[in-house]
Order: C-alpha cells, then sequence, then structure tokens
C-alpha cells in the first residue's frame, strides 16, 4: 500500500472537498438562476431598480421624514426604513428600562414583587408576540375612549382612540442663542469626566461620589448664567388642548405606533428581565461576601462590585435581545404600522418587483442587525474585564 | 456555666411571620409591597368586572371548533382523533417503556386528557368520551410498555413512524379511498400550528446539524458559507423569511413545480429554524472535550465515524435543553403565518372576529388564544424539564 499516494494526502483531499463543494454551489446556482430568468420571462418581468424612481401613488399612514403619494418609490422605502429605526430606537431605550426593573423585581425579597414580576415574564414569554400586539391595537387601544372621554394620565397625557397625546416642547425664538450655552454645558461635561478620570487614575482610593455632582452643578451653573442674560426659556411645553373634535399641540402617538411600540416594549422587557436576573445571580456569592468583608455597604457592594461584574454578563445576550426587538419591528404589518416590510410588502404589490424588493428588505434588515451589534460589541469590548 | 437571660425568640414560623418576612419587612418592602397591592387592585378589578359582566365568552363556545382545527372538513375529523389517541398510546408507551423520563409529558398528558373530559362534561359537549378514550389508551399503553421486553425499541420506532402516520392521515392520499385527500389550504387552527411547529423543528435539525459541522470545518470554503448561511438568516426577521419563501420561492422552482403555500411556509420555516439550531449544535459540539477526539483517532476511527458516533451523540445530548427551548419559540413564532394567509390560530381568531354576531369580541378571542398558546408553553416546558431532570443533561 503507497502511503504516499496523492490520494491518500489530507492536503489533497481537503483542497477537493472544497472544490466539490463550490462546483455543487456553482452547479445549483446555474439551476436555480435558469429557473429564475425562465419564469421572470414567461411573467414578462425584467430585474432592475428603474422601478424605484417612479412615483409610488399610495399614501403611507405615518412618516417621520415629508412624503406625499407622488413622491417616488424609493423615498416610500425610506419611509419604511426610517419608520422601523424610529420603532426600534424607541424601543430599545424604553425596554431597557422596562426589562432591568423586572429582573430586579424578579430578585426580590419581597414576595409579591417578586411573583408579580415572575407573572409577568411568565405570561409575557410564553405567548406569540404577534398576537400580544393583535390584543394591544384591537383589544385595547382602539378601543379606548373617544376623544371627548379622553383618559387623562398626569403629565398630562391623554389616551384616546385616535392615539395618544403628550405634553411636548417646542423651540422659541431664543432657542438659536441657546445653543451656544448647552454647547458649553455638554462640553463641560466631558471636560470633567477627563478630569474625574485621570485624578481617579492617580488617587489610590475611588474618590468620593460628591464630586460627581460636579457633573451636575457646572452645566446647571452655565445654563443658569443663560437664563439669566436671554429673556426667555429655549423651549416651551405646548400642552395638548381639546379643540372641537380633536386635540391641538402636544405629541401625537398613532394607534398602531403606540401599540407597536407598548407591545415590543412589554415583550422584549421580560427577555430581559431574564437576562439581568441570569446576570445578576451568575455573579458569584463569594465576591459579595468578599466585599462585606472589605467593610463595603449594601449599596456599594451591589453599584461596585455586583453591577460590574453582572454588566459583564449580559451585555451579550442583551444584544441579541435588541437585535430580536428590531426583527421584531417587522410584526407592525399585523396592526397596520407602516414599517419597512409593510411598505416594502406594498411596494411589490404595486410593481412586481419581487426579488429588487427581497434583496432591499434583506439588506435593510441586515445592516440594522449588523449596526447594532456593532455598536454592542465596542462597548462590550470596553466593559470586558482586562486581565493581565 | 450560668444561665444567660434571654427573650423568647422573635416568632419565625406561621402566617404572622411569613408575612412580615416576606412583605414588611423593611421600611421600603412596606412601601412596595402597598405599590403592588394598589398596581393589582387597579388592574384586577376592572378586569374582573369586564370578565363576569360585560364580556361576551359565547364567542369561544361558538368557535370552539374553529380554533382547534379550523376549516378541516367536519366529517374527516376522526383522523385528527385518530392522531391524538396514536398520540396517547405512544406517550404512555414511552411512560412505561423510558419511566421517569418520560413520566413528566405522561402526567401532563394524562392530566389535560381528564381536564378536557371535565369541562366538555361542564359544557355538555360530547367530546368527553373522546377524551376519556385518550386517556385510558394512555394507561393501558403504559402497563403494556411496563410488561414488554425491548420495548425501547419498539417505542422508538413509533415516534419515527409517528410524524409521517400523523402526516399521511391528515393530508390523505388518492390512493386511499378511506382517506380523501384534504388539500392543505383547509388545514387550519390549532392543527396547522402544532403541524408547522413539528415539521419545522425536525425538518430543520438535520439541515442545522450539517450548517453546525460547517461552521466548525477546517475547509475555510465550507465555513464560511455556512456562516454566511447562518448569519444571513439570524440577521433578518421570520417575517422576511416566510415572505420570500411564498412569493420568491416559486421563481426559484421549474416552471411546472408550485408548492402549496403550506408546503412553502413549511420550507421558510425550516430555513429559518435550521440556522438558529445550528447555533445550539455549536454550542453543544465546542462543549465536547478534545481528549474525546484524540481517543477516537487513537481507536482509528475516522472523520466520519468520529462525527457521528463519538462527537455528535454527546453534543446533542448536552443541547437538549436548548432544542426544547427552540421547540417552544418556534411554537409561538408559527403565529407569523398569519401574515402570510395561512389559517393558524391567530389567523383563524382574526377571522372569528369578524362573523357579524361577534363583533368587538377581539379581547375575549385572543384572549383564549392567548391561553391556548400559554397553556401549551407551559406544559411542554414542565414535560421537558421533568425529562432533563431525569437524563441530567445540560448539567455537567
Amino acid at each position: 500500500m503507497n502511503i504516499k499516494a496523492f490520494w491518500r494526502d489530507i492536503r489533497f483531499l481537503n483542497i477537493l472537498a472544497q472544490a466539490v463543494f463550490i462546483v455543487a454551489l456553482v452547479l445549483a446556482a446555474l439551476y436555480l438562476y435558469r429557473n429564475v430568468s425562465a419564469n421572470l420571462a414567461r411573467q414578462g418581468l425584467t430585474v432592475g431598480y428603474g422601478f424605484m424612481k417612479n412615483p409610488a401613488s399610495f399614501d403611507i399612514g405615518e412618516s417621520f421624514i415629508s412624503y406625499d403619494p407622488s413622491n417616488t418609490y424609493g423615498r416610500a422605502l425610506l419611509v419604511g426604513v426610517v419608520n422601523t429605526l424610529v420603532v426600534s430606537a424607541l424601543g430599545i431605550v424604553l425596554t431597557t428600562i422596562v426589562g432591568v426593573a423586572a429582573g430586579v423585581a424578579r430578585l426580590s425579597s419581597n414576595w409579591l414583587i417578586n411573583k408579580f414580576a415572575a407573572a409577568y415574564v411568565g405570561v409575557i414569554r410564553n405567548t406569540p408576540l404577534l398576537l400580544q400586539l393583535m390584543f394591544w391595537y384591537f383589544g385595547v387601544v382602539i378601543q379606548l375612549p373617544r376623544v371627548k372621554e379622553a383618559i387623562e394620565l398626569p403629565g398630562p397625557i391623554y389616551l384616546t382612540q385616535r392615539g395618544i397625546y403628550i405634553i411636548w416642547a417646542e423651540a422659541t425664538s431664543t432657542f438659536p442663542a441657546w445653543r451656544v450655552y448647552i454647547i458649553l454645558a455638554i462640553i463641560s461635561i466631558f471636560v470633567i469626566w477627563f478630569a474625574l478620570r485621570s485624578a481617579q487614575n492617580r488617587a489610590s482610593v475611588p474618590l468620593s461620589l460628591w464630586w460627581s455632582l460636579a457633573y451636575l452643578l457646572i452645566p446647571v451653573l452655565i445654563i443658569w448664567f443663560g437664563a439669566l442674560i436671554q429673556p426667555e426659556p429655549p423651549l416651551k411645553p405646548i400642552v395638548p388642548e381639546l379643540a372641537g373634535l380633536n386635540f391641538r399641540g402636544g405629541l401625537r402617538l398613532t394607534p398602531e405606533f403606540a401599540a407597536l411600540l407598548f407591545g415590543l416594549v412589554v415583550y422584549t422587557g421580560a427577555f430581559i428581565a431574564e437576562v439581568v436576573r441570569a446576570g445578576i445571580q451568575a455573579v458569584s456569592r463569594g465576591q459579595v461576601e468578599a466585599a462585606r468583608s472589605l467593610g463595603l455597604t449594601n449599596s456599594q457592594t451591589l453599584r461596585l462590585i455586583v453591577f460590574p461584574q453582572a454588566l459583564r454578563i449580559m451585555i451579550p445576550p442583551m444584544t441579541s435581545q435588541y437585535l430580536n426587538l428590531a426583527k421584531n419591528s417587522s410584526l407592525a404589518i399585523g396592526i397596520g404600522y407602516p414599517d419597512l416590510f409593510s411598505v416594502a410588502g406594498t411596494t411589490f404589490n404595486q410593481t412586481g418587483a419581487v426579488i429588487e424588493i427581497v434583496v432591499i428588505m434583506m439588506l435593510s434588515y441586515l445592516s440594522i442587525s449588523l449596526f447594532t451589534s456593532l455598536l454592542m460589541n465596542v462597548y462590550n469590548r470596553r466593559i470586558q474585564l482586562v486581565e493581565r | 456555666m450560668t444561665a444567660i437571660e434571654m427573650k423568647p425568640p422573635v416568632l419565625t414560623v406561621g402566617p404572622l411571620a411569613w408575612v412580615r418576612k416576606n412583605l414588611f419587612s423593611t421600611w421600603y418592602n412596606v412601601a412596595l409591597t402597598l405599590l403592588a397591592i394598589g398596581l393589582l387592585y387597579a388592574l384586577l378589578k376592572p378586569a374582573w368586572l369586564w370578565a363576569t359582566t360585560e364580556a361576551r365568552w359565547g364567542v369561544i363556545e361558538a368557535n370552539l371548533s374553529l380554533f382547534m382545527i379550523g376549516l378541516y372538513p367536519r366529517e374527516q375529523v376522526w383522523r385528527i382523533w385518530l392522531t391524538v389517541f396514536m398520540l396517547a398510546g405512544l406517550i404512555g408507551f414511552s411512560w412505561g417503556v423510558w419511566k421517569i423520563a418520560a413520566r413528566g409529558f405522561a402526567l401532563i398528558a394524562l392530566g389535560a386528557g381528564a381536564a378536557f373530559v371535565l369541562i366538555s362534561l361542564y359544557f355538555q359537549w360530547d367530546v368527553w368520551t373522546q377524551w376519556l378514550v385518550a386517556d385510558f389508551i394512555l394507561l393501558v399503553f403504559y402497563f403494556i410498555g411496563l410488561r414488554l421486553r425491548r420495548g425501547v425499541l419498539f417505542a422508538t420506532l413509533g415516534w419515527l413512524l409517528y410524524f409521517p402516520i400523523v402526516f399521511l392521515l391528515v393530508s390523505g392520499s388518492k390512493y386511499i379511498a378511506s382517506l380523501p385527500p384534504v388539500p392543505s389550504n383547509l388545514w387550519s387552527g390549532l392543527l396547522l400550528t402544532l403541524l408547522l411547529t413539528i415539521v419545522g423543528n425536525f425538518g430543520a435539525l438535520p439541515l442545522g446539524i450539517l450548517l453546525a459541522l460547517g461552521r466548525r470545518s477546517k475547509l475555510p470554503i465550507i465555513r464560511y458559507f455556512s456562516i454566511g448561511f447562518i448569519e444571513l438568516i439570524r440577521g433578518v426577521p421570520l417575517v422576511t423569511i416566510l415572505y420570500m419563501a411564498s412569493v420568491l420561492l416559486p421563481y426559484f422552482l421549474p416552471i411546472d413545480v408550485r408548492p402549496d403555500n403550506v408546503a412553502r411556509a413549511m420550507i421558510g420555516l425550516i430555513i429559518f429554524e435550521a440556522a438558529y439550531q445550528a447555533e445550539n449544535v455549536r454550542g453543544g459540539l465546542q462543549a465536547i472535550d478534545r481528549g474525546q477526539y484524540e481517543a477516537a483517532q487513537a481507536l482509528g476511527l475516522s472523520g466520519a465515524q468520529t462525527t457521528i458516533l463519538i462527537i455528535l451523540p454527546q453534543a446533542l445530548r448536552a443541547v437538549i435543553p436548548a432544542l426544547f427551548n427552540s421547540f417552544i419559540s418556534l411554537f409561538k413564532d408559527t403565529s407569523l403565518v398569519a401574515i402570510i394567509a395561512l389559517f393558524d390560530v391567530v389567523r383563524i381568531s382574526r377571522s372569528i372576529l369578524a362573523q357579524t354576531e361577534w363583533l368587538g369580541t377581539h379581547r375575549e378571542v385572543f384572549l383564549f388564544a392567548f391561553i391556548i398558546y400559554w397553556a401549551f408553553n407551559l406544559a411542554f416546558t414542565y414535560g421537558s424539564r421533568r425529562m432533563e431532570e431525569a437524563l441530567g443533561v445540560g448539567k455537567r
């Protein structure tokens, strides 16, 4: 037996296997390509992005950038992307708050709070999001009272079947002049941060918490100085008021947007609660005991020992929950919020440009996912333990 | 030693002590407890009032069979019952054979059957006999499983055969006179949801294993292909994949091949689930000690033999909990087929809401759909957890 024969050489076999794989892939691609062109030819369709410049001629329920039906399909798709981004970004911020609160509540020694959080997590995680969104939209939001009998929450926030009206702020005539002070205040925060960090590096003991007040105090002083000079504050509140059949002023959230945001936040919050709980529980007991024996107080133990370590464990699963939220926002179509998926669907129905639409859809979601995980990875690298 | 006078210890047992310890231990716990009670009251009181007075629960009773089997022809319902009976038999048999590992699932099934009997009797539905028969079959097969020799072989065979048989029973065949074909657009309700879940999971497993092996392969082209495929699928929402499967897939097939809507959704679910299961399996592969590979090599096993005989059995055993989890999440995710116009539980709920006599019963219908998903998931979680404990998987 010739052991040196080339067909027994593992390097040769590896190359052969890959070559076979590539050939198979190319053949499969060719076969699919032939099918696609045959199918397209039969339907008289051509592939190309020319349609993007044609007027869309359908209306979009809500949009954060200017849009009307005479705009192009490209613009319509952009509206969809922006709608997806807005609801995802807001959702990620809010769901973090809800999730962390629920996760901490889940670890509470208070029996009632603990069970309350457990029930929330248990019910939400075990039912489909689409069903939840439909419940919030059809079962709650559009069954809210009419505008005349709006439910008033402190703020004021008005809940009506036409949407949710929230007190909002409006720039006054002095807003441009105010920018200087605001920029100065922001710069001061960075300066303080650098100064404190280098002081911290030189000191042998942690700086006292009082130093952190500098973060607040100096920007406040700058703003106060601005207030002495300027006749008017930069923003003034606009309170929604009942005018005729509708509210005027304030910020209006459409029922679709409100239901989608609420549903996504509640759903993802339950998952984040589990991530937070697991993260905190994963910090070994010895760490807490060591902190106690060093004489740290309860809150110091939490703040300086437990939380930084839990954060390291929590970041990767948290990232995947954020990604899930962004991807799940595509369920908006179930309740009629015009996100990317729904606008793309309408565009496909009108133009029949199936391949182009799917490519746009996939690329948009992929870039949202990649961008989010990039950000979280950068953050993750910063807080990871630096070992010797 | 002189006796030291001590105060009697603070009460540490009894309901009062429990309340003090768990609800009112510190001032902020008192505040939290009061807050929680207030919140519960504010939420539960209107909910209770609504559920007992305003809600029209009649919509559930009137449409119960729609929820369960949707538009499946009513004169063919016996086929569905047959699959239920076979499942009961298999579960009972597995209980008898594998004892404690299958006991969680068996007890859940037994309890669910008994509960359905009681509910049906209470509402005077005539299906109580079927559920009673199902429970009876379960118990009979339990005893058969206890007595039979080589039960493991029969049980494995039974499970392997069960799913194809269910598929045949549900879809029917042109060639069997007593099983006329039922077109897939009539498969709907919970029946469709369960079928999609099962097909999606078991169909995705082989593909997922291949992708996981590919991702850990030393050959760069195969590795990058697997990574690219997995990350592409995981980076986009399931809806877009289902949409692709339903709209784009026909373009990639020869002109005369046109799979129906349900088959296309199944393909989409399989592709989606495969990417996620690949990551699960990869976790299992990574957990395996180098020594296992080296020992297999030392015994003279080839690469393929090592993978199939040594590595995969251990890796799959290690990821059983993760696979159970993905089963549950796919069960929930199948609800998205409602968006591509398949009549699963969610879409059936929407169509029930379109009935003129039940307009405006959104809350009742959606709450019932919630209960279906929630109860199923709870039961499945219980059964799988008992099984994991009995097998001791995912622990080492």
